[in-house]
């Protein structure tokens, strides 16, 4: 079989993520599904960015993920009613607290990096979860909605009208996928695969190694925070469970299941755990059952992922 | 003034004594051979030279500078660059990308989020020079991890290389070759040396190698110098006959 050039899959993914909305309901999908998919797919490819192209396992991203849901969430419910701002405060308060955990946890390696990032993730859920007073507890931020975006000509209602808070959310995914895609081009992107190549040779290179580590961990949070103030705008409400461990588990169970080697892998990644879980958790509550099966099936047989077996078959 | 001088280093693993106070001293443009049996201590030595890990005690200084207790990338930086006994290299990317990697940190572009039409015009033509001087061109475009081990190894030097280093350190560039691939890199070597008058300084097993490239020699056994001199010197060295080339022979 031909291959396809990375051209022709780059330009049908934008395709079908552009033309999402028409087609959903005729698959038996909903706008909203659509949406879902975006965010949580921008999450893990977020992720990506520090696990498959620096190879650093950060099993706390939802921590940023829940920063960014919370930070947009209560600053529009509390400071000012504007959507734009709640973007802006939740990716800001992710990507700090992303610079200061990942100054103290850059030097660390594999399976220690991993839980240390697992318990500064579960310090965040244990202040959203018991600080009632100001995160409304396990209750978390209700009583505010997304709103209208004030673009000075016009004014584009994204909480009436689901399309357009789609393609919203296309923009924000569509900025950051592009910056995140022009970075590992660059000779810093480069700098990041030799370090998840050869830590050894990478250094013996002159490349300041905890440095590197500390800039990809910080630029992947500040991505993954983007994907949770977004979530929280979807779902206009957010709480604890935005943020604890198993929602980072998530993340990497999509990046995986794609396959964390391919740029696009876990956005196809987050989409199959997405409608998976749509659909499978309409007939029976043990969903994560099913996840959990499909997931163990491709790392034991297809270990680099959906888009890894589309690739061998010379499809991509 | 010498490019490299080591003082009286030493250090210890726990009640081992894997570097003896050893001191060196490397001038400019000179080829250096460290020889000595297994065990002696010379890779632990590179290691300390190289900032691997520092000195128990000891200083070390290059070019002039104390660099005892900075960073790997700091003496790259300064212009030290190495190679291991075991291939350092990225597996799996082809060998232009993983000359590339390195042609770039060495043009200070690591940090970088872009590339300029004519800086990325002169990276890959630096990126071609090198390839062609290791004679890897025709390779270039294959996962280097799936190249036979002498063109690893040539991959790995050309890296070294590309940080227009003013002190090379090869660990056993001849180690696990067969007699054509150290004939090849043997000769690389020594154009190095005479075509570009690099400082050089070698661990080598091959004496055939060592005797055919050092300007000098300097022989380590269990941790301490037992002699340093030409290579003819050395070859008639008793002690030295005695504890390494007697058994050898």
């Amino acid at each position: 079989m031909k291959r396809v050039p990375a051209v022709a899959w780059t330009g049908l993914i934008w395709l079908v993520l552009l033309t999402m909305p028409y087609w959903m309901r005729a698959v038996g999908g909903y706008t909203e599904l659509a949406s879902r998919v975006l965010v949580l797919g921008l999450a893990a490819m977020s992720l990506n960015f520090l696990l498959g192209f620096t190879g650093v396992l950060s099993f706390g991203h939802a921590a940023y993920f829940g920063l960014g849901a919370y930070g947009a969430a209560m600053t529009i419910k509390y400071i000012a009613p504007s959507t734009p701002l709640g973007i802006l405060v939740g990716v800001a308060t992710g990507t700090l607290a992303a610079m200061v955990i990942g100054a103290l946890i850059a030097r660390l390696r594999g399976v220690y990096f991993a839980m240390v990032t697992i318990a500064f993730g579960q310090v965040f859920y244990f202040i959203a979860f018991r600080w009632n007073s100001v995160t409304g507890g396990d209750d978390g931020v209700t009583g505010w909605k997304r709103q209208a975006l004030d673009l000075g000509l016009a004014k584009i209602d994204l909480l009436g009208n689901d399309k357009a808070f789609y393609y919203f959310i296309l923009a924000c995914f569509a900025i950051a996928v592009t910056l995140m895609w022009l970075l590992l081009r660059s000779p810093f992107g480069r700098t990041l695969l030799a370090i998840r190549e050869n830590e050894r040779r990478a250094r013996f290179l002159g490349v300041p190694v905890e440095r590197h580590i500390w800039l990809s961990f910080v630029i992947s949070c500040c991505f993954v925070s983007l994907a949770g103030t977004l979530y929280a705008l979807l779902n206009n409400f957010t709480d604890p469970r935005a943020l604890r461990w198993d929602q980072s588990g998530n993340f990497v169970i999509m990046a995986v299941l794609g396959g964390m080697r391919s740029f696009w892998g876990p956005l196809i990644g987050a989409a199959i755990f997405v409608v998976l879980q749509d659909y499978v958790s309409s007939h029976t509550e043990n969903w994560m059952s099913f996840i959990g099966l499909f997931f163990v099936l491709v790392v034991l047989f297809f270990p680099r992922g959906v888009l890894g077996i589309l690739r061998r078959k010379g499809m991509a | 003034m010498s490019l490299l001088v080591v003082e009286n280093a030493t250090r210890r693993f726990g009640s081992l004594v894997a570097v003896d106070a050893v001191s060196m001293s490397v001038a400019p443009g000179e080829l250096r051979a460290i020889i000595g049996p297994n065990g002696a201590g010379k890779t632990t030595f590179f290691n300390l030279i190289s900032g691997f890990f520092p000195p128990t005690s000891g200083r070390i200084l290059f070019s002039g500078t104390d660099v005892t207790r900075l960073s790997p990338e700091r003496r790259v930086g300064m212009g030290m660059a190495r190679t291991f006994q075991i291939t350092e290299i990225f597996p799996e990317l082809t060998a232009r990308e993983n000359l590339r990697i390195a042609v770039e940190v060495a043009s200070g572009l690591r940090r970088s989020p872009w590339l300029r039409g004519h800086a990325n015009a002169q990276i890959r033509e630096r990126i071609e020079v090198l390839l062609d001087m290791g004679g890897l061109t025709p390779k270039a475009d294959r996962l280097v991890g799936e190249l036979p081990h002498g063109d690893q190894r040539t991959a790995e030097i050309m890296m070294a290389l590309a940080l227009k280093p003013r002190l090379l350190l090869l660990d056993e560039p001849t180690a696990g070759m067969g007699d054509q691939e150290t004939h090849d890199i043997t000769q690389l070597i020594r154009k190095l040396h005479k075509d570009q008058q690099l400082t050089i300084v070698l661990i080598e097993h091959d004496m055939r190698v060592v005797f055919h490239l050092a300007d000098r020699i300097t022989v380590l056994a269990e941790g301490a110098v037992l002699g340093e001199g030409t290579p003819n010197e050395i070859a008639r060295d008793e002690r030295v006959q005695a504890a390494y080339l007697g058994k050898a022979a």
